[in-house]
């Protein structure tokens, strides 16, 4: 059983008569002690996909209209209030992409991390423990950064508190949304390190969202690639960024400059990412896509296994380092 | 370099005071630029890289005298413009423009697109006629790939990357030499990100335009610069050719930053070094050099004394005691 399992989840804001679907067929899975990477641009369902793990989206607006989030074989979906706020930091702990709103300002950090335990190990609620909990996530002096305030503490420091508060409560799964967007490289470098040494120290899985394909090669074993509100195309983490399939990761690939890379010009993807609820009709991407065909904008495609391990929502991809195969 | 540059900036300084505790009689100062200098070359592109709060965006605004500087001078085409008042300082103005990173906020939402762009015509009193104005605005709408049957819309009622292009035809309308780029892309979508810096550079073929480019990614600085500059505490710590600024630099925080880039082929994975700690508060730089806190390679004389920036190479500055002339 895996430890998290996503079936055609199909979500939608608003009032039934004009709702705007967010969230169109998404299917994932995650192993224990796995990292994947979720991967799109802005609006592409990707941090609604990982607030539904814990039902964190208040419904209304938010309201699922079909499939099931199955964590540890239990349907989230399904869960009464007193079910949710046991996997809530017991099952599944978040970190957010901007460390400074997400810490209380007027309660120092280390009783901010004691509440955590409190709430999930009663037992270990102790000032000894939080300290050991900031010495795992390296905080330099952490006995007198326990009673310091969020705002007196940088981005990075913010940042690792909030890593040190999820693991309280030992997690199976951490789901961290663009955990490092809002951090300059070298601390957005030191995050990284941090999160790839605990995902070895706690076996913990980690679900990453990003918009940043370099830290998906970085960190994950498996990506995704999202697309307005459906996953185009996933496998294992090196061969989807080596051999991208699907029209849209590729685009996506080339269009991200690299260091010591000789093009002159970038490639570009025509267009703009479709606003949430105006979004085409056949495969999503078909107006921006170079090798689109008539079908594409009639016909919505299903992900396809185009190789072992590997989906594709695209009948007509092309592989660069294998020959072409007839699904 | 025999060509006379079109921007000169020399030993530019900007101080920002820190408001005064009570009976405290030193006033404190944020050296937020310190003692900065280099030239753009017509049609060159000088890339500006640093973390947040090295002082880049105020670098790139007092460059421009939106900021006014503490001391230092600027040239420009040789003219001195440093003590310009308002009056003279508007001609200055339609030769350098500035692009912001954030176009929702860069925009006024109440002016159609038409009068966004059409403003700086008006200021300057580039077109005679109402015709011409709109035939001018409906050119440099063409220009940057924005539909000209839309200039009567609102700026919400484009994406983020329309809007930036919008931006970038506003300073355009001057036909300036030079336009400052404050993270243009910083806050667009990936796909959209490669779409404006190939308009930015087409733009530079077709107009001969220099850019000062400022950004804190690596990667794209030195796909689109010349030139490249490291920022770090108001202080420039190496700069010169882009491709060896960010292949193989020689100051140990360039080389920290280059390395910090996440890079797509793991199998061309670099060796990561990881820093220590965080960029120091400007209000009190370390003495020394203001790196030594951070730096791997630390030595005792680079807590005192303060390094020069110096030529290494034809087109190569450090400021760095450990490396070699």
């Amino acid at each position: 059983m895996s430890l998290l399992e996503i079936r055609n989840l199909q979500l939608e804001f608003g009032e039934p008569q004009h709702s705007v679907c967010a969230l169109d067929g998404v299917s994932l899975s995650l192993e224990a002690g796995e990292t994947l990477c979720l991967v799109g641009e802005s609006g592409s369902g990707k941090s609604v996909t990982a607030l539904s793990i814990a039902r964190l989206l208040p419904s209304p607006p938010a309201r699922y209209r079909r499939g099931e989030i199955l964590l540890n074989g239990q349907d989230v979906l399904k869960m009464s209030a007193s079910e949710l706020r046991a996997i809530r930091g017991g099952v599944v702990s978040y970190i957010f992409q901007e460390p400074g709103t997400a810490l209380n300002p007027v309660q120092r950090v280390g009783s901010q991390i004691k509440e955590a335990l409190k709430l999930h190990r009663p037992d270990a609620a102790t000032d000894q423990e939080v300290l050991r909990l900031l010495k795992t996530v390296r905080i330099p002096a952490p006995e007198a950064r326990m009673r310091s305030y969020a705002h007196e503490l940088s981005g990075g420091m913010q940042q690792r508190v909030m890593i040190a508060m999820a693991l309280a409560s030992h997690p199976r799964l951490l789901v961290a949304d663009e955990p490092t967007t809002a951090l300059d490289v070298t601390i957005q470098a030191q995050i990284i390190e941090l999160l790839r040494e605990l995902k070895q120290q706690f076996s913990m899985a980690i679900l990453l969202i990003t918009h940043n394909l370099g830290i998906a090669a970085e960190l994950a074993d498996r990506a995704a690639v999202m697309y307005a509100g459906q996953i185009v195309e996933s496998g294992p983490a090196v061969e989807l960024l080596r051999d991208p399939l699907h029209p849209y990761t590729k685009a996506l690939i080339g269009s991200v400059p690299g260091l010591a890379s000789e093009a002159l010009r970038l490639k570009t993807i025509p267009g703009s990412v479709p606003r949430l609820g105006a979004w085409p009709a056949g495969c999503r991407f078909h107006p921006r896509c170079p090798q689109a065909q008539i079908p594409c904008s009639q016909q919505d495609f299903e992900l396809l296994q185009a190789l072992p391990g590997r989906g594709v929502r695209c009948p007509f991809f092309r592989s660069t380092s294998l020959p072409s195969l007839s699904v | 370099m025999s060509l006379q540059p079109l921007l000169e900036v020399r030993n530019l300084q900007v101080h920002f005071p820190v408001s005064r505790k009570l009976f405290k009689s030193n006033r404190q100062f944020v050296r937020a630029v310190d003692d900065v200098s280099f030239t753009i070359a017509p049609g060159e592109t000088l890339g500006l890289v640093g973390e947040s709060g090295c002082g880049k965006t105020t670098l790139g605004r007092a460059a421009l005298k939106l900021v006014e500087p503490t001391g230092g001078r600027i040239l420009l085409a040789g003219e001195e413009i440093t003590a310009f008042k308002a009056s003279r300082l508007r001609a200055v103005r339609r030769r350098l423009q500035i692009i912001f990173q954030d176009p929702y906020a860069s925009l006024d939402p109440r002016m159609t697109i038409a009068n966004i762009v059409g403003e700086a015509l008006d200021i300057h009193r580039l077109t005679p006629t109402k015709l011409a104005r709109r035939q001018r605005i409906e050119r440099l709408l063409d220009d940057v790939g924005l539909d000209p049957s839309q200039l009567e819309r609102y700026p919400h009622e484009f994406s983020g990357g329309q809007r930036q292009r919008i931006g970038i035809a506003r300073a355009l309308a001057v036909e300036p030499a030079l336009i400052v780029c404050d993270e243009p892309i910083s806050a667009l979508d990936v796909s959209v990100q490669a779409q404006v810096i190939n308009l930015l550079r087409d733009l530079q073929d077709q107009r001969g335009l220099a850019y000062l480019f400022i950004a804190h990614d690596l990667a794209v600085v030195e796909h689109i610069s010349h030139r490249v500059m490291v920022m770090y505490l108001g202080k420039i710590v190496e700069a010169g050719e882009a491709r060896i600024i960010c292949r193989t630099p020689k100051h140990p925080y360039s080389q920290a930053l280059v390395s910090a880039v996440p890079t797509l082929d793991p199998l061309a994975r670099r060796k990561r070094i990881v820093l220590a700690g965080e960029v120091p508060s400007p209000i009190e730089p370390p003495g020394g050099c203001p790196f030594h806190p951070r730096c791997p390679l630390a030595e005792a004389r680079c807590k005192t004394e303060p390094p020069a920036l110096r030529q290494v190479a034809p087109d190569h500055w450090v400021s760095c005691h450990l490396v070699a002339d």
